[in-house]
Order: structure tokens, then sequence, then C-alpha cells
């Protein structure tokens, strides 16, 4: 099957990507298809760059995965194949009385997907990664044998594979420990701030008090505005309300891809504007359903259509200690005075709760995380992001990647020789063969 | 709450229905040739709020396990409300025309096993004057067409079988439908390569059989358009059809 079955969120790189599908989580390996080298499990296809491609391999859909293999109302343990996705869990378990310990701005991911890029949500400074909350998985190698893996039993391997990419193997089936909530309800408040110091603050005043955080800021201010914007804080809330829980998708979509892309400087910097000025108070505060706090983006079906036919790119960086707050500073000059950012430009603080992953993305810091249409000057400008983020000893999201060069990905990931052991050598993607220079 | 009996419950069409059961917190009886495939199924039923599910391994062209089936069956669901057959082989058409066995065996898994089920099934359900039995059939019924005529065949027999027998079940107000797919992306066509706008997803025809059988309906296209394409494959004039390559 040669078609666009298989795209990563982005839609850059653009390949022709073969797949097949894995119908029953009993099933053996198949061999790559005809006149491909290697296997690359495929999730939803919401990670932005080629983590989830493979070009001139096969890649293995895990969607038809979607069983639940037992959960557990009064503890809260949930075990299901691979290819679930969030929205399924959340529709088994919201009724329940229980929540996602960490979910993505999106629920249209696969569980397997989502452990493999060891996700984090708004959370991430109370609860950690997906990871941290995972107790056992299964892994299908390519020699055949299936391997558990929970943080006791072959640990290393589960290290490996929690934020593994996908080249560990195949994992069939996770049990993740959900948490309790009392309704699907959460209290938001949202804040106006100023600028980035501002910012900090809010953050080093809600991050104990309130389980999540984020901030959207407006990244086309300049000079004393620089890095104004929204504060969200939430916690779930014990009002039981009689919402009912029908999960009804995205309510519009795009409905065709526009021949350009629609976000240039103009559209951006009314958009930004328009949106900082909405919230006319200071402080705002309502009660919310899980959904629209959650996944605001689910509601607009196919939303990366709007890039045109080129698609984007995602930058999403942690930025380590002092001296990070003062890079992004500079990242943000240099993102307003090109005009280039985009809609939504995320700010949070990570927390320091460590995953158990080998090559887990987030660490204590602060995490940057905006898009850019594909414009001939964009790779130039993310290489001086980057440049910037190695300075401070940062890190780039490989969730979100499409082009960061092997000496960046190295000196983000420097356990990643350790990883490459683990690697099945039957696996293989087009991520991993541009990190690694393609010399293993 | 309903009890519902399942045979062919491997089928991606007969999960993604019974999932639909299984929401509604109605009670299952699972009948599938894998053992492994069938506790997979059975135990994500569970999770998903059925109130009791029940196995049984056994390969449906061994006619003589038909009584056992049903006598589980009803003995694990004494109300048997809906019986829903979704066993099936899409048989390699050039493949046939060159083995007789295998053409036999394709003829048997579509069309036999289903009778033979559905001869002891009929005089059950008839004295008990209740229940549905749904059928999936096929769109390939309606028309032999060189590509797919030993299949089609099969479900064109299922199709008069099942008419006839709702004629004569009419009488005790035992409802027959027949459920007439068209391209489902499933197991069963994971070989064919393309994927156009008339391919619909097991979710999709699954809801269609529910609510189908909800209405009491007797024949069901599903997608609902299949109705209009194969009202118009049917009305081509038997000399012009013949030249066709379908
Ligand atoms: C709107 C939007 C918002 C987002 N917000 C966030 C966020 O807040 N935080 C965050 O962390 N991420 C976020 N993401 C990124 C997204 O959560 C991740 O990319 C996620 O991993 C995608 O899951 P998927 O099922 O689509 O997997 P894919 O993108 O298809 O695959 C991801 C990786 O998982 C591997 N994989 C998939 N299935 C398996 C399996 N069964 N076994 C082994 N490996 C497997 C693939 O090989 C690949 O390497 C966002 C994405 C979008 C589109
Ligand atoms: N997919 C389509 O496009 C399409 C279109 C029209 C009609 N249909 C009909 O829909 C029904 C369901 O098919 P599907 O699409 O859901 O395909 P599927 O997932 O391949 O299901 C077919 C099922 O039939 C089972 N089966 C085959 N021979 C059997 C036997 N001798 N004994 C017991 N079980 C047997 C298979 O069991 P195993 O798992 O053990 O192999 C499998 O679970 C079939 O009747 C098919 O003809 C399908």
């Amino acid at each position: 099957m040669a078609d666009t079955l298989y795209t990563s969120w982005g839609r850059f790189p653009q390949i022709a990507q073969q797949g097949l599908r894995l119908a029953w989580r009993g099933d053996e390996l198949p061999e790559p298809l005809e006149g491909t080298s290697s296997l690359l499990p495929y999730g939803n296809g919401r990670s932005y760059g080629d983590v989830c491609l493979n070009r001139g391999g096969t890649v293995i859909d895990t969607r038809s995965l979607n069983r639940f293999v037992s959960f557990d109302a009064e503890t809260g343990v949930l075990r299901c194949e691979s290819g679930v996705l969030l929205s399924q869990i959340l529709e088994l378990c919201v009724p329940k009385g229980w929540f996602l310990p960490v979910s993505p701005g999106t629920r249209y991911v696969t569980i397997g997907g989502a452990l493999a890029n060891d996700v984090h949500g708004k959370n991430h400074h109370k609860a950690g990664t997906l990871g941290c909350h995972v107790r056992a998985l299964e892994l299908l190698r390519s020699d055949g044998s299936r391997q558990l893996c929970t943080p006791d039993e072959n640990a290393d391997l589960f290290a490996a594979t929690i934020g593994g990419l996908g080249l560990t193997g195949l994992v069939t089936w996770v049990e993740i420990a959900l948490r309790k909530i009392d309704g699907p309800l959460l209290r938001e408040e949202s804040i106006k701030f100023a600028n980035l110091q501002e910012f900090f603050r809010l953050s080093e005043l809600s991050d104990a008090d309130y389980e999540y955080t984020v901030a959207w800021i407006d990244c086309i201010a300049k000079g004393a505005s620089l890095g104004r914007g929204l504060f969200a804080r939430a916690n779930h809330t014990d009002s039981k309300s009689q919402v009912v829980d029908v999960d009804r998708g995205a309510r519009v979509s795009v409905p065709f891809q526009p021949p350009f892309s629609l976000i240039n400087r103009l559209s951006l910097k009314s958009f930004n504007a328009f949106w900082y000025m909405r919230q006319r108070q200071k402080q705002h505060t309502r009660t919310i359903h899980h959904r629209p706090f959650f996944y605001p983006l689910d509601t607009i079906g196919d939303w990366n259509h709007i890039y045109g036919p080129r698609g984007m790119l995602q930058y999403q960086c942690v930025l380590p200690g002092e001296d990070g707050r003062a890079v992004l500073r500079n990242m943000l000059s240099d993102i307003a005075s090109k005009g280039s950012g985009s809609f939504l430009v995320v700010l949070k603080i990570f927390g320091d709760r460590e995953s158990p992953g080998m090559l887990s993305f987030p660490r204590p810091g602060v995490t940057l995380a905006l898009d850019f249409p594909n414009t001939p000057d964009v790779f130039r400008q993310l290489d001086r992001l980057d440049a910037m983020t190695r300075e401070v000893g940062g890190a780039v999201y490989p969730a979100k990647d499409a082009r960061m060069s092997a000496e960046s990905f190295q000196s983000y990931f420097p356990r990643w020789k350790e990883f490459a052991g683990f690697v099945d050598p039957a696996f293989s993607s087009s991520f991993w063969r541009r990190v690694t220079g393609d010399k293993l | 709450m309903s009890q519902v009996l399942v045979i062919g419950a491997g089928s991606a069409i007969a999960e993604a229905t019974a999932r639909i059961y299984a929401g509604r917190g109605d009670r299952l009886f699972l009948v599938a040739r894998d053992a492994v495939r069938l506790d997979i199924v059975a135990d994500d039923l569970r999770v998903r709020g059925a109130e009791q599910v029940d196995v049984l391994v056994a390969d449906l062209t061994d006619h003589d396990r038909h009584a056992e089936i049903i006598a589980a069956a009803m003995d694990a669901m004494p109300e048997l409300d809906i019986v829903l057959v979704a066993h099936g082989i899409l048989p390699d058409q050039e493949n046939c025309q060159q083995n007789v066995e295998d053409t036999l065996y394709s003829i048997d898994v579509n069309f036999l096993s289903v009778v033979a089920l559905l001869t002891p099934l009929a005089n059950q359900l008839e004295e008990r004057a209740k229940g549905t039995v749904a059928v999936i059939s096929s769109v390939a019924g309606d028309r032999g067409r060189q590509s797919n005529y030993v299949y089609g065949s099969a479900k064109s027999g299922l199709d008069a079988f099942l008419q006839g027998m709702r004629n004569r079940l009419s009488k005790s107000a035992v409802h027959v439908l027949t459920i007439k797919p068209g391209f489902v992306d499933t197991p069963m066509t994971a070989h064919i390569p393309e994927r156009g706008i008339l391919w619909a997803q097991p979710e999709d025809v699954a809801a269609g059989i529910v609510k189908a059988i909800d209405k009491r309906r007797n024949v069901v296209y599903l997608p609902g358009f299949w109705a209009l394409i194969m009202l118009i494959v049917r009305s081509i004039p038997e000399t012009i059809f013949k030249k066709l390559s379908l």
C-alpha cells in the first residue's frame, strides 16, 4: 500500500510511505515489504516530523490493535493494546472516574505512539511524563521473541522503549496507572501577563497548587512586551456535573488544502494581537470540560492543512536553568524580529520528576513550542535556534522535529549510544538515520 | 439488555458490532475458530461493559458441531435475542478456476456452513416466536462477475435462502436480516492495494448493522449508497454485461 495513508502531522517531509497492518497482537511481525529494508511501528501519525516515517522501509500500522485487555475500576490500572487512542481510553474511563495520568495536546494519538515519544502534558511539573505511569509493556522483537518489560523486569529494555521512538521493537500492549477524578470538569483560571518575567513569576506562584499550568504567548510582541501572553492554570473539580460525555470529535474541519500557506506575517500579527486583547480582564475564571481544556485543537479537524502543500515545521525545545531564561529571551526576539512564528506559541515550566526513558526529552527548565510554515528561510532560522539550545545544554523534542542535525541530536541526548544498543536490528526510521548520520 | 450470539466473532465487522452491544451492557456468546483471537475479543468486550461474555472454539465447516454451538449458546443465554452470522472467506477467483477443492471449500464456508447452522436454529426460533437472525452477505451476491463469482454465487445462494427463511419466519415474528456490505477495510481485503471513496470502515458498517437490527429491516446495503450502485449494476442487460470486464 503506497499511498497517503502514512503521513506525519507537519506534512513535511513528504514520503511515499509503504505500510502493512498488524491485525492481532498475537500475530508475528511481518517481513518488510518487497524492495524495502526495515520496519517501523506507526501509531496515528500525530508526530510532526519523521520519527513515524521510514523512507525506503515499511511502517507497521498499529491502529487495528485497538482492544482493551483489562481495566480495574477500583485501582485504575488499565491494560490495552498499543493502537488504542487516548480518546478511546477517555471514553471508557472518564465515566468511571478515571483520567489519563498525562495527556498531550491532542487525544487522537495511540497509547503506543505516546509511549514511544514519552509524551508530556500541562501537568509535567507534578506528574512527569507518561513513562512515569507505565507499569508494564510487551515488546515484540524481530527475532520473534516477546519481552515483558517493567521497571523491574527487563528494566534496560523498558527504559530504552519509553521514549524509544519505535526503534526497540513493536509494543503490543501497555499497562498504565490512571489518575482518579471526581468528574469530567476542571476549574480554570486564565491570567494575562505583560512580559516574560511575569510568566516566570506566575509559574513559580502556581506550580505548587495547580496540577495543570501552561502559557500561550504573543510571538509578535517586541521590546517591553516581549513574551506577553495568557497563563492558564487549572485543577480537576469535584463538581458533579450532568454534562453528557459524548465525544463528537472534530466539529469543523479544514475541507481542502489551500494552494499556499494561510499563515503569513499579516495573519499572524492580527491573530496574536486579537487573542491577547480578547481577554479584557486581568484574570478570568471558568469551569470547563476536560475536552476543550486539554484538546482545543481537536475541534478543528485537519488544521495542519492551513499551512498549504509544503507543510510546516514545529520547534519545541527545553532550556534549563537561569541561562535558559536568558536564551529564551533571545529566541523570542529572533522570532519576533522575523515575524515568522505561529498562532500557537506555548511556554511551560517542566518539573524535575525524572522519566525512566533513556531518550526522554523533558528535563527541568522552560519549554517553548511553536510552528513555522515551511519557507526557504525557516531551516536557517531553526539552525540558529538549535545553536542557542545547545549553548545552554537544552534539547529539542524528536516528536516535533524533521530537521535537527546529527550533531545537535547527539548533544541533546547524551545517552544515544547506549540506546543504540537496544535498537532492534530490523527496525529503523527516517529520523534515526538522520540523527545518527547513517553511521550505525 | 439483549443476549447476542456472534458466529465468526473474530471478523473485524463482527467485532466492531459486538463492541456496540457490549457498550450497551448486553450479554454475548462468541464463536470463532481461533482460540487466541477469541479470548482477545472476549476480554475487550468485557472491559467495554458486556454483562457476560462466553466463548466457544469451533470451525464452522465442521457441521457436526452446530447443534452443540446452539445448545451451548442457549444454555448461557436462555433469552437469545440476536444471532449475527459473520464468518466468511474471500477466495482467490483465479485459483478457484483451477482448483475444484478450493472452490467447494469456499462455497462451504460462505454458504453451506451457514445453511447447516440456520436449519436447526430456524426451528428453535420459530418455536419461541421471537428473535433476530442477521447474516452478513455481500453486494457481490447481487450479480455474478468474472472477478469473483465463486464468492458471489455463495452469497447469492445465501440471499435466496434468507429470503425464504424470512418469508417463513415472519409468521412467527422472527426477524431475518440480510446485510450487504460493499468494500470494507478489514483483514479480508487487506491484500487489495487501493482504498478509494467507496471504502468503509468496519465501525461504520457495524453501526449500520445494529441500526438495521433495532429497526427490524429486511435487507440493508452498507453504506446505503450501495443500494443505488447495485440497482444500476443489476439493471445492465446480460448481453452487455457479459462483455464487460468486471
Ligand atoms: C495538536 C498536537 C498537539 C500535541 N501536543 C503534545 C503535547 O502537549 N505533548 C507531547 O508530548 N506531544 C504532543 N504532541 C505530539 C504527539 O503527542 C506525539 O507525537 C505522539 O507520540 C503521537 O502519537 P501517534 O499515535 O500519532 O504516533 P506516531 O506519530 O504515528 O508515532 C510516534 C512514534 O511512536 C512509535 N510507535 C507508534 N506505535 C508504536 C508501537 N506500537 N510500538 C512501538 N513504537 C510505536 C513510532 O515508530 C514513532 O516513533 C502533539 C501533537 C499534535 C498534533
Ligand atoms: N470486507 C469486505 O469488504 C466485505 C464486503 C462484503 C461482505 N463481507 C462479509 O463480511 C463478513 C465478515 O468479514 P470481514 O470483512 O469482517 O473479514 P475478516 O475480519 O477476515 O473476518 C472473517 C472471519 O471469518 C472467520 N472464518 C473463516 N472461515 C471460518 C471457518 N471455517 N470457521 C470459523 N470461522 C471462519 C475468520 O476466522 P479467522 O480469524 O480464524 O481467520 C474471520 O474471523 C464475511 O461474511 C464477508 O464475506 C466483507
